[in-house]
């Protein structure tokens, strides 16, 4: 990249941040990665470093909660984001330009920094119809796709759209909405998935990009494991109920209003890899299940195919044992043995797991060298 | 020459300016107008270009899951569509919610009204006014005096201040990497702010950011997260319990303290920053009244904000319902969404096939079937559209008509509908910023009236906020702490056949969904939603929509620059996902899938 351009650093404290605040800031990112204060010099070194990276963050069939989550970052906040962290060159829903000047500015940032550019995608190419069912420019938004992916670092896939289809692509799937790694094949694609991502995961998973210079370690599916490693049920504040055999049964019964366990009312946070109920909603003032709602699984693939939101999971399987909530909550004891038996299972299934991940995330300078 | 029914002269002689995409819009949207050789636009073409077929989805579904899916029709009116599908079901169904749960859904209703509006203003609009190049040679001094004379309540206004904000973005310009501003039509004579006013609004863009994520936490704590909060079928999810074990439960006093804060730091920044930007910002271009369109003829809105559970008589919604034709104030027409005389969506310019595309066809007898197709005067191909051409079909929106009326809705209709009606709050409002700015009522119906009424209606959201607010908190103290009927939960409960209607005005305008439910599962679902009647392209009659209206007889500096074109066509705050899903109903199953 052009030695013109000032780093990250040299751009805070121009902006008259003092280095005492740009080392707490540094600190806040590492808690906020979870990755502890040893890890705040290393980000420290790398701001002070590198220039901002490009990103173009394209839209294709999406309803825009992505966006909107995105500029819901608390830590980070947004407008450091954009003005100190990366150079947004290309993002159709906020950019100043239109029409023949923002295609120009998308041209321009994919020419002059071929291969070091971020692609982020919301949402995502509807096949059918030549994809002429998302149009940009007059041309079909799956090429604008593959033109910005071609000279692409790596891709992040924006939510369940991008990830795994979602809504357009729930069944008959009429436009043929078809997630982003079907259509780009030869490119390191991170999926963020979730209707939308938590804002906090949105802004970790590039922060961790900038500050690495690396992919962050992906599970099998290519979800990033520091936010996607664990069930939402794993980490849930209810969980005690729900081991302890105390359901709600109905909406606004007494067991709702005590914050019982919403597993009977169709809660999927038992299949469902999120952070909701570690890294929690807009600042961390609550997730869906702490409101009474319970999980509907939009992180998950194919969520809106795998029945009503209130059917309560089907035998509920990953408890390997015959006992199911029913039992459950008429038997304290049944709880008890159900709840072993839950933990045996889990661990069981994270060891398999394991052992199908891709071992290393890849490293975003590799092949560069 | 065409003159079309709705009063408008279009000639196509002149250059042809294509816009595509139109940016800083939710979804994708193209447009081409033709300039004459004064650089006045004598045609106006608003394209919608992205289909995604909900509605085919929903069929054969759960009808109590249908809010999660319709929500996600858009993330950024996050909610309304939500709301608008669990009145529809319990409209089906004849369930009455109970009144915390009419408080708790009308103040998330207001929060995305504020919020949308607020965020739409400065993040999405402002730039077609503001310009942060110029802010550069601002004095600081200034900027702050401006501050003091416009809002002497904000307590940011101090020289210091804007200076570091103004150091900041010129940090950021001398970087080399102009980022969301790359592009931007900086040097075109349509940007009038003198520097120190476009400091204060560039630093206002940074606050409003800053705001709006903590806006949103009234949606997290009833609904859990935001976008896309949870609801339900019959209530609302939270249960509430300020008295008893539990209460962390639940909606407790922390909780509520919480959503009380929000619902001051609403009102403090509307009063102290919004408003008086507007009349700042509005006060430079009040020479600038283009873009009424349809306004001054033709606007139409459902009403909202019961203030009773499950009653949508018009007499008790706080936001105003009727329509108004041929700009006549002196009569507002009564509206029902039920009449299949009244709503009809026409498809002779969509790409959309019906059996006779002379006739329109009301929600409930609704059929989509896509045909693309261009016309014979398109120049490029079917995947390299340079030109199209209007008279054929040229859009993924279809044509909405009120008594075959092409209608405006959004913030401007509801607030001409309640200025004609006599709404006390509206109507005070309106004069009030009229008089404040000097203008007569006619500047109202124009890009900028578009743009103050919203900005007025935030506030009085923000007032009705703390009305349900404390209208919550005085039930609670009757000893009522309900929140979810569920009566009829159980579709054992539920007639064999059954078909409702929900109505909201989000913050785009009139968002209406029509549901039929046919042995306990969605049988037909149908959205006309806000863009699709502002976006609507030409109807069989050959009128012509409220984008393709208010663009027309603008004065372009720069034809090649888009900045009038953009400053009114965001001054509805288009959607484009909202408006162009809209799917078969009766069973027209499309040749390459199959419904399950």
């Amino acid at each position: 990249m052009s030695q013109s351009i000032e780093t990250f650093y040299e751009v805070m404290r121009r902006q008259g941040i003092t280095r005492r605040s740009f080392l707490k800031f540094c600190s806040l990112t590492a808690a906020a990665l979870g990755l502890g204060p040893a890890f705040a010099p290393k980000i420290a070194n790398a701001m002070e470093t590198k220039p901002r990276t490009p990103v173009i963050w394209v839209h294709g069939l999406e309803c825009t909660c992505c966006s909107e989550s995105f500029i819901r970052s608390a830590h980070p906040l947004v407008k450091d984001v954009v003005l100190s962290m990366i150079s947004l060159d290309y993002d159709d829903t906020l950019m100043a330009s239109a029409g023949h000047q923002a295609e120009a500015a998308l041209q321009e940032t994919i020419e002059k920094y071929k291969g070091n550019y971020i692609l982020a995608v919301e949402g995502n190419p509807p096949l059918n119809e030549d994809g002429m069912y998302c149009i940009i420019g007059g041309k079909p938004f799956v090429e604008q796709l593959r033109h910005a992916a071609k000279d692409a670092k790596a891709i992040i896939s924006w939510g369940a759209c991008a990830s795994y289809g979602c809504v357009q692509a729930a069944k008959p799937n009429p436009t043929r909405a078809t997630p982003v790694h079907k259509v780009i094949t030869d490119k390191p694609i991170i999926k963020v998935p979730g209707c939308p991502p938590i804002a906090e995961v949105m802004t970790g998973v590039i922060t961790y990009m900038l500050t690495f210079d690396r992919m962050p370690e992906l599970d099998r599916q290519g979800r990033p494991k520091m936010f996607y490693g664990q069930r939402i049920h794993d980490k849930c504040y209810r969980r005690p109920h729900f081991d302890a055999g105390q359901f709600v049964e109905n909406w606004d019964d007494d067991a709702a209003r005590r914050g019982e366990c919403l597993y009977k009312m169709g809660c999927k946070g038992p299949t469902t890899y999120n952070a909701c109920s570690t890294v929690r909603w807009n600042e961390g003032v609550s997730f869906p299940i702490q409101s009474g709602h319970g999980c509907i699984g939009c992180s998950e693939d194919g969520f809106w195919d795998n029945g009503p939101f209130y059917d309560r999971l089907a035998q509920v399987k990953q408890f390997g044992v015959e006992e199911n909530a029913d039992t459950l909550g008429r038997a304290a004891a049944a709880g008890v043995g159900g709840a072993i038996a839950v933990h045996a299972a889990v661990s069981a299934l994270k060891r398999a797991q394991h052992k199908n991940e891709i071992k290393k995330g890849s490293s975003m300078s590799q092949g560069e060298e | 020459m065409v003159a079309t029914p709705n009063g408008f002269n279009l000639d196509t002689s002149g250059r042809r300016v294509v816009v595509d995409p139109v940016t800083r819009i939710e979804g994708h949207m193209r447009c081409e107008v033709n300039v004459d050789e004064n650089n006045i636009i004598r045609n106006a073409v608003s394209t919608g270009t992205m289909w995604r077929g909900l509605e085919v989805i929903l069929k054969g579904r759960d009808p109590r899951d249908a809010w999660a899916f319709t929500e996600r029709i858009c993330g950024v009116c996050t909610g309304t569509h939500a709301l608008t599908s669990v009145r529809a079901v319990e409209d089906a169904l004849g369930i009455t919610i109970p009144d915390n749960a009419n408080s708790i859904r009308n103040m998330m209703q207001l929060n995305l009204q504020i919020h949308d509006h607020i965020v739409h203003f400065y993040h999405l609009h402002a730039l077609d006014w503001v310009n942060p190049v110029n802010a550069l040679k601002a004095d600081p001094k200034a900027t702050s005096e401006l501050q003091q004379a416009v809002s002497p309540s904000h307590p940011l206004s101090s020289p210091g201040y804007f200076r570091d904000v103004q150091n900041r973005v010129k940090r950021f310009v001398e970087s080399g990497q102009l980022g969301l501003f790359k592009n931007g039509y900086w040097d075109n004579p349509a940007y009038l702010l003198p520097p120190e006013a476009d400091l204060m609004a560039v630093t206002h863009y940074l606050e409003a950011l800053d705001l709006q994520k903590e806006v949103v936490k009234v949606h997290t704590i009833f609904g859990g997260k935001n976008p896309h909060p949870n609801w339900l079928v019959g209530g609302v999810p939270c249960a509430i319990n300020v008295h008893d074990t539990g209460a962390v439960g639940a909606i407790n006093m922390e909780r509520l303290n919480l959503v009380s804060s929000i619902i001051d730091l609403c009102k403090t920044f509307v009063k102290n920053v919004y408003i008086p930007d507007i009349i700042a910002i509005g006060g430079f271009y009040k020479s600038w009244l283009y873009g009424g369109g349809l306004s001054g003829k033709s606007v139409l809105a459902y009403g909202d904000i019961p203030e009773n559970p499950s009653n949508f008589d018009p007499a008790q919604l706080h936001l105003p319902r009727g329509a108004i034709i041929n700009g006549d104030l002196s009569k507002v027409h009564e509206v029902d969404v039920r009449d299949p005389e009244q709503i009809q969506e026409f498809v002779p310019h969509s790409w959309y096939k019906y059996a006779d595309e002379n006739k329109g066809l009301h929600p409930w007898d609704g059929v989509t079937e896509p045909n693309f197709a261009l016309g014979p005067n398109t120049v490029g191909t079917k995947t390299n559209i340079k030109e199209l051409d209007e008279a054929a079909k040229y859009s993924w929106i279809k044509a909405p008509r009120w008594r075959g009326h092409a209608m405006e809705v959004g913030p401007l209709a509801r607030y001409v509908v309640g200025y004609a009606s006599g709404h006390e709050v509206i109507t005070d409002q309106i004069k009030g910023l009229l008089s404040t700015m000097n203008l007569p009522v006619g500047a109202l119906f124009s890009t900028l009236g578009r743009t103050a009424a919203r900005a007025l209606e935030a506030d009085y959201c923000a007032d009705l906020q703390r009305h349900f607010f404390d209208k919550l908190i005085a039930n609670i103290k009757n000893g009522d702490s309900s929140t979810a009927n569920v009566e009829k939960w159980d579709p054992s409960k539920w007639p064999k056949e059954a078909k409702g209607v929900g109505m909201t005005e989000a913050p785009r305008g009139a968002l209406g969904h029509w549901v039929q439910v046919k042995d306990g599962r969605i049988d037909n679902y149908q959205c006309v939603v806000p863009t699709t009647w502002n976006g609507s392209p030409r109807d069989n009659e050959g009128n012509i929509g409220a984008f393709e209206a208010s663009l027309m007889d603008t004065y372009m500096e720069r034809p090649d620059e888009p900045v009038e074109i953009l400053r009114t066509l965001h001054s509805f705050d288009p959607c484009l996902a909202c408006s162009t899903h809209v799917m078969s109903p009766e069973g027209e199953e499309l040749t390459t899938v199959k419904v399950r």
